[in-house]
């Protein structure tokens, strides 16, 4: 099936802030929100994920985490079976009798997720009204919260999106607060927590929260003097809840390489009134290292073309940094749900006419890559070994999901996870054509 | 409502994939939300295939729900269709798709598609991946399978290989196998379904004169069909093993009317030699705790106590559907077999059990792993190290070669075994040291202090192995000669001595106990 592979027209304004997008509905090869489980019951501490749900959901963990890791896992699955649909068994004591075996289990457990999936949200099982039933059992040892990692409502990453909504919603308020407090929002590596806690205590900046935190009970309070950054590019509905609250957005694009970085450092210190000394004398070093970093990959990149598929809304970010960064030329960049005010400062920097998409026809989205033929594809895991077996270079997409790709000391890892593909075919050379 | 950790096996539909992937020119739409779609990395990473499964999944989202989704299920199939042209079509849903009651088999009639249409019910609440592999199979012999050819009018010595599917364990290199042996008998192969073989080659399955079953868990239903419709009687021997590939030639040359005694006295297999060499004596009596889906767990159960001469200590299964024959196999092994397919239960019968050496599935091997023991894959559910680039067969007289090699490689060698119990502060030699071979993985586990029992569980169960409620302790001196004992044996001179100790009414176990248990129990 050919269609037409114009670019949708480009409006005024900088870069590709008013640029239409393909909006496509067919088969959306992504993971669901459950997926989100698998990075952050490794993030919080002492956290366990329940979800509700099919043997599906319990083999998609699985399969999911079992590609990747195989530790000792915080999540597990309540499977519906026949006698709950039947109605033979009532939800909420079956759902008490399995909370109850699992906290006896587990009882270095503080936070339960009870986590919604399709079956559940489709038979309307009411997790909310579940969790504050739980909550109160179990208070003060044990908080219950709920959101839902549905497929039908939640694509990978929103799933931490919902996680993150549902703690912002249930931390405290401290109406005593008379300082601003800067929240960074959004699930990062360890380490590269630990290096923006060191930026911004080198800048001066004293009040620093970071959402979700490592343990249960170290959770920030939320009020009218947080002000926020978000460190991911998914989390609208945690923003939601935010501003809800009284909380502020600090307008920012993503801390993603060199350049991105800064700039998301930027915004944060400047909202905080930290002078321009104090700004390059925190940063200059991280900077300088990063740019190092980079060109050492720069000169494999410059010019390939890229192609991403839908995958975890990190798309548009990353493909500012590979374009403004290591100088790589945009095909289509495609992501699953284009959250226009939050990336609003990554689409300036995008070159204007890029072809964007949004949502997904995976079949079409393979005629247009295999028409424009690209460097480099950026996919899933079920597209991966197929494309390379057409020839295709592929990264797979969520290893940028899983790896520490943010921050100056990150920025050579990021690109390295680009470039490696192509190293890589290149020194098999003829090998598998042959 | 059941809390579940890891499972076994997947959603029915899984298991129709694995038939649809396995499979040529058939096409599976799958009526599903997003995020099913995870099912394709199981067939393009784990198994590492170079092309999508052919699935087409509907992908409904909430805001479709009570108004179109059906409308989106017959555009979705329709498109299908037109985009890969294949020979027939499965059709079926998801555990959510289930709940909304579209009717995708009558969805996809009313296209009038020109070509057969199957649909699969496959109830995601009750049943699991191998029924769901094993209904589809079944059922799409039973729609394309032409029955009116006649019996006289076939080659006595042709037969079709049923059972392998995609995602199996070994099934790629045991086909080759397999065929390689029946060849050598002067047999042909007809059809081999569904691993590679068309919708168009079901329609021939009639044309062989018996059927080999390799995998009963998903071969047998259709199998089964196929004696009644098409007068084919099946094999019921899994050839694992060399007694079991011996059984196994006899019963296909007895179908064929074949003389199969020049591959009978086949000398090819080394297993036999190579386990009565004196260097496998060590061998004699290891535990062996077995687990995975019935086929594999019980050819491996007669395997390890005829031709390696262990000591079967544990045998289970997740195949409920197969219940009955390892309930009576372990029978015959004096053992009450375990079933179910609850991780945590088979974990904890591992600890009950104390084996030396565990043949499990990817899943006891983590199991292995946290207590620090020897263990071997032997089946289903895989992993991507499962599919090895060389040629390891399960089945037949190499498959047995490789098994040799699978489950002995892990175990520390005679000799080593025994220096490691003379010499036991050596640097090399010492408690926790790994076999050799195995270069430097080091144990888990601190090795003076560590009983294998007492490693934490993957889910923090306390694992309550029952004391003698008479024994009120160990006396220092003979904590420390117990710690004198090898590592993989010391958990069952543990409980031994306790159960001894409590059998006689003792109070405190002392260096005496331990060794009057140990002359008790040496039988």
């Amino acid at each position: 099936m050919n269609l037409p592979f114009r670019a949708p027209n480009s409006g005024p304004g900088r870069g590709c802030t008013d640029q239409t997008t393909l909006k496509q509905r067919g088969q959306h090869e992504v993971f669901c929100g459950l997926t989100g489980i698998v990075w952050l019951h490794r993030k919080i501490e002492n956290a366990f994920f329940l979800i509700v749900g099919s043997r599906t959901c319990a083999h998609l963990m699985q399969s999911a985490a079992g590609v990747m890791i195989f530790a000792e896992p915080r999540f597990g699955t309540a499977i519906i079976d026949e006698r709950d649909l039947a109605g033979l068994a009532d939800i909420d004591d079956e759902l008490d009798g399995v909370v109850n075996k699992l906290l006896q289990r587990r009882p270095d457990i503080e936070l339960l997720f009870l986590v919604g999936s399709c079956p559940s949200e489709v038979i309307k099982i009411d997790l909310k009204r579940a969790a504050q039933r739980l909550s109160k059992i179990h208070t003060p040892k044990v908080r219950v919260l709920n959101y839902s990692g549905s497929g039908i409502e939640t694509t990978f990453t929103q799933g931490e999106d919902a996680c993150l909504a549902a703690l912002a919603a249930d931390a405290p308020v401290d109406h005593t607060a008379t300082t601003d407090t800067l929240l960074v929002v959004g699930a990062l590596a360890d380490v590269v927590e630990d290096q923006f806690r060191r930026m911004f205590a080198t800048m001066g900046l004293k009040n620093v929260a970071f959402l979700p935190a490592k343990r249960a009970a170290d959770m920030p309070t939320i009020g009218p003097r947080t002000r926020y950054i978000l460190a991911q590019p998914f989390l609208g509905d945690t923003a939601r809840v935010l501003e809800d609250r009284g909380a502020k957005r600090i307008i920012a694009p993503f801390p993603l390489g060199a350049e991105g970085t800064t700039a998301w450092l930027k915004a944060a210190a400047d909202a905080f009134g930290v002078d321009d000394a104090e700004f390059t004398a925190a940063t200059e070093a991280g900077h300088r290292r990063a740019l190092i970093a980079l060109a050492a990959h720069r000169d494999a990149m410059q010019g390939k073309r890229i192609f991403f598929f839908p995958d975890s809304q990190l798309e548009i970010p990353l493909a500012r940094f590979v374009h403004e960064e290591l100088g790589m030329r945009l095909v289509e960049v495609g992501t699953p749900y284009l959250h226009r005010a939050h990336l609003s400062e990554e689409l300036a920097r995008l070159p204007s006419g890029t072809f964007l998409s949004e949502g997904q026809d995976v079949d079409r989205q393979l005629d247009r890559c295999r028409a424009e033929d690209p460097d480099l594809v950026v996919c899933g895991l079920g597209l991966a070994n197929p494309l390379e077996a057409e020839g295709f270079t592929t990264k797979w997409s969520i290893e940028l999901v899983f790896t520490p790709i943010q921050g100056y000391d990150q920025a050579g890892d990021l690109a390295r996870l680009f470039s490696r593909p192509l190293d890589r075919r290149t020194r098999l050379g003829g090998l598998l054509c042959n | 409502m059941q809390l579940t950790v890891w499972t076994y096996e997947g959603p029915p539909h899984v298991g129709a994939m694995r038939i649809a992937t396995a499979m040529k020119g058939l096409h599976y739409v799958l009526h599903a939300p997003q995020g099913d779609t995870y099912a394709d990395l199981l067939f393009t990473m784990i198994e590492r295939r170079d092309a999508r499964p052919p699935v087409t999944y509907t992908t409904f989202q909430a805001r479709d729900l009570g108004s179109d989704t059906a409308e989106i299920f017959k555009n979705a199939c329709a498109e299908a269709y037109e985009r890969f042209l294949p020979e027939a079509m499965i059709v079926g849903a998801s555990c959510t798709a289930e709940l909304i009651q579209d009717d995708p088999g009558g969805l996809a009639k009313a296209l009038a598609l020109p070509i057969p249409v199957i649909p699969l019910e496959l109830p995601s609440y009750q049943k699991k991946e191998n029924w769901g592999a094993s209904e589809t199979f079944y059922r799409l012999v039973r729609d394309l399978c032409r029955t009116d050819i006649d019996p006289a009018s076939r080659n006595p010595k042709s037969c079709n290989i049923l059972g392998p599917t995609a995602l199996g364990f070994r099934h790629r290199d045991d086909v080759i196998e397999i065929k390689k042996l029946l060849t050598s008998l002067g047999i042909t192969v007809n059809v081999v379904a569904p691993l590679d073989a068309r919708p168009s080659d079901l329609v021939r399955l009639g044309e062989a004169a018996f059927n080999v079953v390799l995998y009963p868990e998903t071969g047998e239903s259709a199998a089964r069909w196929l004696t009644k419709a098409c007068h084919q009687p099946m094999t019921t021997v899994i050839p694992i093993g060399v007694g079991a590939t011996r059984d196994f030639i006899a019963q296909v040359a007895e179908f064929a009317g074949v003389d199969a005694s020049a591959v009978l006295n086949d000398r090819s297999s080394r297993l036999p030699w190579y386990s009565a060499s004196v260097d496998s004596t060590y061998l004699t009596g290891k535990r062996v705790f077995i687990f995975g889906d019935a086929t594999h767990a019980l050819a491996a159960a007669r395997l390890a106590k005829q031709e390696l001469g262990f000591d079967v200590v544990g045998l289970g299964t997740f195949s409920r559907e197969f219940a009955r024959p390892v309930r009576e196999a372990a029978a015959a092994l004096g053992l009450e077999a375990l079933i179910t397919d609850d991780y945590l239960d088979v974990e904890a019968a591992i600890h009950e059990a104390q084996p030396e050496l565990i043949l499990g599935t990817q899943m006891e091997r983590h199991i292995a792993k946290r207590m620090g023991l020897p263990c071997a894959v032997i089946s289903a559910p895989v992993h991507v190290q499962d599919f090895p680039a060389r040629y390891s067969p399960q089945m037949g007289f190499e498959g047995a070669n490789v098994i040799f090699d699978t489950w002995v490689h892990p175990l520390m060698m005679g000799l080593e075994e025994h220096l490691l119990a003379m010499f036991r502060d050596d640097k090399e030699f010492h408690d926790g040291a790994a076999p050799s071979h195995l270069g430097h993985a080091p144990r888990a586990s601190d090795t003076h202090t560590e009983e294998p029992r007492s490693v934490e569980p993957a889910i923090a169960t306390p694992i309550v192995i029952e004391k003698a409620p008479v024994v009120t302790g160990w006396a220092a001196d003979a904590e420390k000669e117990l710690n004198k004992i090898p590592f993989f044996v010391r958990g069952k001179a543990r409980r031994n001595t306790e159960r001894f100790a409590a059998e006689h009414g003792v109070h405190v176990i002392t260096i005496e106990t331990l060794y009057d248990a140990k002359a008790h129990f040496s039988r």
